[in-house]
């Protein structure tokens, strides 16, 4: 009997543990690597979670780094739930934040609320443009989404890059004659509210705020209920007689449009305009991947994905300054960022293992966390 | 000045590099072809990209020969390609998220090596052109087309034949297709469907070093942050354009590569179209010729990126 009891609580933190495992595996390497690099591996990791952890402001940079993650990564929860791979985070973010910039920089006389709601309503819009594309490629052209994602994600940085270049460019830097691709500063009605003197913004609240809403929608509304059943099962789906085709669009179109609302916020919270060094990341700092990391990480669930996306916020605010303290280039964030990502897939391939072998609990909200869209399967229909 | 475009000197330039800019693309579509036909897709090509071009060039600024060079990058490719394999294929990953992976390690980690053992950006003596006999080289359109490129852009094309010949005409191309086909069918035939797919994910994985190494140390012959930037994500998806036959992705390369040239000449020519907009069209012409390709792949590997288990 109390071995039966234990064997149910550990079957409850398999999802858990394995990714925690695999994290803690990735760091080893990456404990490797700051060796081999000269640097004292322990040192250097106190570096990284001081940095990310040891003050108010180091926190609050961290929750900040955080914030586009967990737009993308809710998003993510979307639309692999959906059974949609959303590799266009990047795009998105991109999309978003263009947007919410075009309307931040032609309304500058209405009250600030009225500005901040239209220019997050544009910032959704120009996601849900973004993830709809590739959504209705794929449901009616049967265009391979990962594909089409990627290919919209350099679209956009080239549409990012020529605005920014001409027809949004702040007039001052044309005049300097410096001509730097970035917008004017917008009006300080549109900043968010911020917790000063910290650079935490209203946007992280309300990212949170949305996790909560998608949560909901993905398992107490119908449309949820649809969402999860294309993307468990398209045939049985079509079967029970849902439009698989649209469900399965609007789970990339919802996802896009996230990301989109991501990007507005990081615009309108942080840097109150917009700016290209002509790379996606030069903008975005790869949150469009690294929300997929967050969602896969948070087991999918939106809630989940909030405490995974400060994980990856403080991995990536640390690693900035690692670079001051131990002198390892913050690219090592991003090798450490794609480790992390192998392991954990990898990883599941144990929690699918070891949930298998001990003893089946109800296929719940909770369970599941182990991603495969592609192959779909009965449980839980 | 649109009109400077059709002068014939102008004209014979863009083929010229146009066949030139195909080298990374056919050696990476070639690789990825092979591992796509056996079922996985590896979305990480960018990053072993990245990686080989970084190792090749470092070789060749650290003083070392060009073939060492090389032989450098298709290591690190077999790596990083083996990597891949064991995740996909033993770990039996979501392959959209195991390449992203991949392709943000390579990034990262080609940076970092960069930044830490070159530090800023440096040319090197790369590949030079083959030396053909004079004649040859100076006969008019031909020879700036096809005679004057260096080793690796003629390999790389004559990866294509054999590539097809591999997988059409060996037991070996028969087997990979069956495993990506059908693999329930192929494993009670005795055929090993993780031994082929480590197989082809690991060529491919060597191809996309090889691919790197071209950028690096005979196409542009320096090594920058992200220097393919998003010339792997192109290659598999023009694997798919090319419906996963050699001759297709070898046209689809060339498509794109000849677009790409057109665009720099366009930028050189100083040609008023904005050059962001110029470098956007091959993206928007990919997923157009996506949308329109895909309706025909009778030859889609239907097991593609979904892992094999024996019936449990």
């Amino acid at each position: 009997m109390r071995l039966a009891l234990k064997r149910v609580s550990l079957t409850r933190l398999v999802p858990v543990l394995v990714p925690i495992g695999a994290v803690s595996l990735a760091l080893l390497v990456g404990a490797g690597m700051l060796a081999a690099l000269g640097a004292p591996p322990l040192e250097a990791y106190k570096a990284l979670v001081v940095g990310a952890f040891g003050s108010t402001n180091a926190f609050a940079d961290t929750l900040v780094k955080a914030t586009p993650l967990l737009f993308v990564g809710i998003g993510i929860c979307v639309s692999y739930r959906g059974g949609m791979i959303n590799i266009g985070g990047e795009g998105q973010l991109i999309m978003g934040a263009l947007a919410a910039t075009v309307a931040a920089l032609q309304l500058p006389t209405w009250p600030p609320w009225a500005i901040i709601i239209t220019c997050l309503g544009f910032g959704f819009l120009g996601g849900a443009i973004w993830g709809a594309i590739p959504g209705l490629l794929k449901a009616y052209l049967s265009v391979n989404e990962i594909l089409s994602t990627v290919m919209l994600n350099a679209i956009a940085v080239q549409g990012m890059n020529y605005l920014l270049a001409g027809p949004l460019i702040d007039p001052l830097q044309i005049s300097r004659g410096t001509r730097i691709p970035e917008t004017a500063r917008f009006s300080i009605a549109a900043d968010l509210p911020r917790l000063v003197p910290t650079r935490l913004h209203a946007g992280s609240a309300l990212a949170v705020l949305l996790a909560l809403i998608v949560w909901g929608l993905l398992w107490r509304t119908t449309i949820g209920y649809r969402i999860r059943a294309v993307g468990l099962n398209p045939h049985a789906a079509r079967y029970a007689g849902i439009s698989v085709n649209f469900y399965a669009a609007l789970a990339l179109t919802l996802s896009g449009a996230l990301a989109g609302l991501g990007g507005a916020v990081q615009v309108l919270g942080l840097h109150h305009r917009m700016f290209t060094d002509g790379s996606a990341a030069g903008f975005t700092g790869s949150a469009g991947f690294n929300g997929i990391v967050a969602a896969l990480f948070g087991g999918l669930h939106p809630i989940g994905t909030i405490p995974a996306s400060i994980l990856f916020g403080a991995l990536l605010v640390g690693a900035n300054k690692l670079q001051r303290t131990v002198q390892v280039p913050s690219a090592l964030a991003i090798a450490l960022n794609g480790l992390v990502v192998l392991f954990v897939v990898g990883s599941q391939f144990w929690s699918r293992r070891l949930a298998q072998t001990m003893p089946e609990e109800a296929a719940g909200e909770t369970a599941s966390p182990v991603l495969q869209p592609s192959r779909p399967t009965q449980e839980g229909l | 000045m649109i009109s400077e475009l059709f002068a014939p000197t102008v004209l014979i330039g863009i083929l010229a590099s146009g066949i030139r800019l195909a080298t990374p693309y056919l050696y990476a579509t070639i690789g990825e072809t092979l591992g796509q036909l056996s079922g996985v897709l590896n979305l990480g090509l960018e990053g072993i990209m990245l990686m080989g071009a970084y190792a090749a060039f470092f070789v060749v600024f650290q003083g070392g020969n060009l073939v060492l060079a090389l032989l450098m990058a298709i290591v690190v490719g077999a790596v990083l390609g083996l990597l891949m394999a064991f995740v996909s294929v033993t770990l039996k990953a979501e392959q959209g998220i195991s390449g992203i992976g991949l392709y943000l390690f390579g990034l990262g980690m080609s940076d970092l090596l960069f930044q830490t053992t070159i530090g800023s950006v440096k040319t090197v003596e790369g590949f030079q052109n083959i030396g053909f006999p004079a004649f040859l080289v100076q006969l008019p359109v031909l020879g700036p087309v096809l005679f004057r490129q260096n080793i690796l852009t003629y390999v790389a094309f004559l990866l294509v034949p054999i590539a097809w010949f591999v997988i059409n005409r060996t037991t070996l191309g028969q087997k990979i297709i069956a495993v990506g086909q059908a693999p329930e069918a192929a494993d009670s035939l005795g055929i090993s469907v993780a031994g082929i797919r480590y197989l082809t994910v690991t060529v491919g994985g060597i191809l996309s070093g090889v691919a790197g190494a071209s950028l690096s140390i005979a196409l542009l012959n320096v090594f920058q942050q992200n220097m393919t930037s998003g010339l792997g994500f192109i290659a598999v998806a023009l694997v798919y354009f090319g419906a996963w036959r050699p001759l297709g992705v070898m046209l689809g390369s060339l498509l794109f590569s000849l677009v790409n040239a057109l665009q720099l000449w366009v930028q050189a020519l100083g040609i008023p179209i904005p050059s962001d907009v110029a470098v956007m069209m091959p993206y928007v012409l990919t997923i157009l010729a996506l949308a329109l390709a895909t309706q025909r792949s009778a030859n889609k590997p239907a097991a593609l990126t979904k892992p094999f288990a024996r019936g449990e």
